[in-house]
């Protein structure tokens, strides 16, 4: 299979700081490709680099077969690309800035509306209102449709759903997926662990290096060894007393519950039996299934 | 009046001219509690949260914050609460002595109970070595967590917390919320916003707002077996689904 | 629709829209102009002055007549010598002369309100010539270019030197810094639109507002503000669209030289405007300041540009006369111009 994305050894310097640490990975063509990873990982700076804006100090990356270098030009003709921010003309309307963004890559709107018709649905019915004056989840398929208006083979969306509630992100992965069953490659980014699982694969990264790359079932596996879940009536007192036993290895929050990672020694029983000594009410703990969060805060530990 | 209700609000309403940006919410919480205040962007949790701070006032309805009645008293509520928000926490050219120095001040605090606070907070986070560094040089995750200490130094009733964890690593959110769970041990209320909804869970009582409404609100337990739902996520998907409003 | 006409209109757009600024841009220089030609004037009236007189003679007489006649001065009476002080601190008087006779001549002392020294320097010089009227030989001054002396002349050239690149400078580079921020201007660059393409769609719209402004000015000086019309405001068109072109490099240097909007203000307001006003020699001649700030202001392209338009919109001389100007101003375009887009493109 042909790569879309294909960086290697990948690495940027600001000064001391090195924000994008020999990245290599590939991401195959026609695939929803998830890049994981908080604030500060490199996330930006890669887009930056994949999208032309900044060169690399050292390796090098090609994006639908054109190096993000030697071949910038063409490159550009081929990409759609979504910033950070909302990024569009707030005091033009929505048919300005789709008409506009057409404009750039010479193409009509009419062209490749079909594209994004899915997505324009309920933006059909304001096209004269001003792109300030949308909500934010309507911003956000306006710049999608806008980024996909030439039709480009890779898509590059730098954290789209950051600061979105959870029906505008579960509305926008739908999007996504359909965008895929058009053969568009799709490379996104996120600080949301659970929407790795709306992926394909994915690329965990921290600090400028990537973890681990792979389909999201694929990197869970095995997590679940030696991962219980915990919880009792006061969970403060419970997480300290549970960090606090032999053969636990790390102890977290996870929504209701903790989640308790444990050295292959450890006795669930006895461990109950001491918990419930210290004076904990309610205390259960039974094994838990590992996610995506768990690997990265597993990894990132490991990192250091 | 209940000493241990710290927030009371009863059919809180703001309206913009015709827009109803909060719509009659009402809402009790109790002292050393975790509220978690979730809603869809739009739905009118900042506009809820600037009336609770004092910052704004309802067009109808009462309530009051820390004891203290939230059209009357809104300056006595500014000295007993604490804000922090991810967009503005902290000065960056600032070190990360002067700016927990600065917020104690502003909030009357004076210069020996700021040091005893001060030194008490750094050994606890673990930051001793970090007291001259500028606050632009150190890590998100220690600017979130000093954020929330210059919000917490002056003991507050209750401190409010708008989507402080956002774009944070999951090790450092969880780091975060060991602090949230600390304070409410120790008896400080905490009314907290967020788009994670896993972090709904951590709440002791969660509500919804759906344009401008409170159209759920219970413990997270208490919900998810009301909709009959595995997971917060859930929970919110299914009450949130037919809002109106975006932002 | 070609790239280029679809980026022009998305500019155009964009002022349109943006009515608020356009309309100040479009006002404030009428508004200037009508300020500085007629409301504020370096010429001194009704200065009020007090004479002391300790022996009165023929010539005393004479010189309080002459004074009292005089349409430039406020003659507030005789007082005597104690007085003087008093009436200066309070403000009622703006000058006293004391006449005093030693050795049979009439010697005559002259104290001012140099509070405002513009004011004391030219009624000091008033009342010389009114005291020494008729005494020595006769100057017949003869005025070129400004006979009636009007300070709009004067201005003209400066309000023009100061309003392009007020418009050229900082709205092209507070507008590409405003694409900077918000992140539209990546998604430009990362477009297959060639970065000049971008450019020059940027200077374009503020290159045409500029020729509206450049035609409501100078209909404004030559009708309302009376200055003489003649061919050379063929010449006058040509240098200020050179200086136009000149003041649009510069704001797109400033643009790639800063990151935010406020900044972009700070720069083009404090490194352009301040030192235009101060330094170009429209308040202040350049010929009185001392040699380092001379020197200092041969960088600034407004004190060749007005010094240009003093020559050809006021003194009327042929085109050969500001050669200097002119070759330097293109120079200086040239040099802006290379830096800017060579800074642009460095980017990557």
């Amino acid at each position: 299979m042909r790569c879309a994305v294909e960086i290697q050894g990948l690495t940027k310097r600001y000064g001391k700081l090195v924000a994008l640490d020999h990245v290599s990975f590939s991401v195959p063509e026609g695939t929803l490709f998830g890049l994981i990873g908080p604030d500060g990982a490199g996330k930006t700076t890669l887009y930056q680099i994949l999208t032309t804006l900044l060169g690399p100090d050292e390796g090098s990356a090609t994006v639908a077969g054109w190096d993000v270098v030697k071949d910038y030009k063409k490159l550009r003709a081929e990409i759609g690309y979504m910033p950070e921010r909302f990024s569009l003309y707030p005091d033009l309307t929505v048919n300005e800035n789709l008409q506009f963004f057409a404009s750039l890559f010479g193409v009509d709107v009419k062209d490749n509306f079909d594209l994004i018709a899915p997505i324009f649905d309920q933006l059909k019915n304001f096209p004269n209102r001003r792109a300030g004056a949308l909500s934010g989840g309507m911003k956000q398929k306006l710049a999608l449709g806008c980024a996909l208006i030439h039709r480009p083979k890779v898509l590059l969306l730098d954290e789209p759903t950051t600061g979105v509630d959870a029906v505008s992100r579960g509305e926008f992965w739908d999007m996504l997926a359909t965008l895929k069953e058009n053969g568009i490659t799709i490379l996104v980014s996120t600080s949301y662990m659970d929407e790795a699982e709306r992926c394909e694969r994915i690329a965990l990264i921290n600090k400028g290096k990537i973890l681990d790359v792979n389909a999201p079932g694929r990197l869970i596996e095995g997590l679940d060894q030696n991962l219980y879940n915990a919880s009792a009536k006061e969970m403060y007192p419970l997480l300290e007393a549970l960090r606090s036993l032999p053969d636990v290895r790390d102890c977290y929050t996870f929504g209701a519950t903790l989640h308790v990672v444990t050295d292959d020694g450890f006795d669930l029983d006895a461990a109950m039996c001491r918990l419930r000594q210290g004076g904990l009410d309610d205390v259960r703990i039974w094994p838990a299934k590992g996610n995506v969060e768990d690997l990265f805060i597993q990894l990132a530990k490991n990192d250091g | 009046m209940d000493k241990e209700i710290v927030i009371s609000v009863k059919e809180l309403t703001k309206e913009f001219g015709s827009f109803t940006a909060v719509d009659h919410i009402t809402l009790q919480v109790r002292r050393g509690e975790i509220f978690g205040f979730l809603g869809a962007n739009g739905a009118g949790k900042t506009t809820a949260m600037r009336m609770l701070c004092g910052l704004s006032f309802p067009t109808s309805g009462s309530g009051t914050v820390a004891g203290y009645d939230i059209y009357r008293q809104a300056e006595e509520i500014k000295r007993h609460i604490g804000y922090m928000s991810q967009k503005f926490s902290l000065y960056e050219n600032l070190t990360v002595w002067e700016n927990l120095n600065l917020f104690a001040t502003i909030y009357g605090m004076n210069a020996k109970s700021i040091r005893e606070k001060a030194d008490a907070a750094f050994r606890a986070l673990g930051m001793e070595s970090m007291r001259h560094v500028l606050v632009r040089e150190i890590p998100l995750g220690w600017k979130q967590k000093l954020a929330f200490t210059a919000a917490t130094l002056h003991s507050p009733e209750v401190v409010f917390l708008d989507e402080p964890t956002g774009g944070v690593d999951p090790a450092t959110r969880r780091k975060f919320w060991e602090m949230i769970y600390r304070s409410s041990a120790e008896g400080m209320t905490v009314f907290v916003t967020t788009h994670y909804l896993d972090e709904a869970e951590y709440c002791h009582r969660v509500s919804i707002m759906v344009d401008g409404q409170i159209k759920a609100l219970d413990s997270p337990e208490g919900l998810k077996r009301q909709y009959h739902a595995e997971t917060m996520d859930e929970v919110f998907r299914t009450v949130a689904k037919d809002a109106k409003r975006g932002d | 629709m070609s790239i280029f006409q679809s980026l022009i209109k998305k500019e155009v757009l964009h002022l349109v829209r943006d009515f608020r600024t356009v309309t100040v841009v479009l006002v404030m220089p009428v508004v200037l102009l009508s300020l500085f030609g007629f409301a504020i004037s370096t010429e001194v009236n009704n200065v009020r002055i007090v004479a002391v007189v300790e022996q009165h003679t023929d010539e005393t007489v004479q010189i309080i007549d002459r004074l009292r006649s005089n349409a430039y001065f406020t003659f507030e009476g005789i007082v005597p010598f104690r007085d003087v002080d008093g009436l200066l601190r309070k403000g009622r008087v703006d000058a006293a002369v004391v006449f005093r006779t030693e050795d049979g001549r009439l010697q005559h002392q002259i104290l001012a309100d140099a509070s405002n020294t513009n004011m004391a320097q030219t009624s000091t010089a008033y009342l010389e010539s009114a005291i020494s009227y008729g005494t020595g030989p006769a100057v017949v001054s003869h005025t070129l270019y400004n006979p009636q002396l009007k300070s709009a002349y004067n201005f003209v050239p400066g309000i023009m030197g100061m309003i392009f690149i007020l418009i050229c400078a900082m709205m092209t580079s507070v507008s590409i810094v405003n694409e900077k921020e918000s992140g539209t201007m990546n998604l430009l660059l990362v477009s297959p639109v060639r970065p000049r393409t971008i450019i020059l769609s940027k200077l374009v719209p503020y290159f045409l507002l500029s020729c509206v402004i450049l035609t409501l000015v100078l209909v404004l000086s030559y009708t309302v503000l009376g200055l003489p019309f003649s061919f050379s405001v063929i010449h006058v068109i040509w240098v200020t669209i050179l200086y136009v072109i000149l003041a649009l490099g510069l704001g797109l240097l400033i643009s790639t030289l800063v990151s935010t909007q406020v900044a972009a203000l700070l720069v083009s307001g404090v490194m352009f405007m301040i030192p235009v006003v101060l330094l170009s020699g429209m308040i202040f001649p350049v010929e009185n300041m001392p040699p380092v700030l001379q020197w200092l202001t041969c960088a600034i392209p407004a004190r060749w540009y007005i010094s240009a338009m003093r020559v050809l919109m006021v003194q009327q001389l042929p085109v050969s006369y500001v050669l200097t100007e002119v070759l330097i101003l293109a120079g200086m375009t040239l040099l802006v111009l290379a830096l800017a887009i060579r800074k642009f493109n460095a980017k990557r």
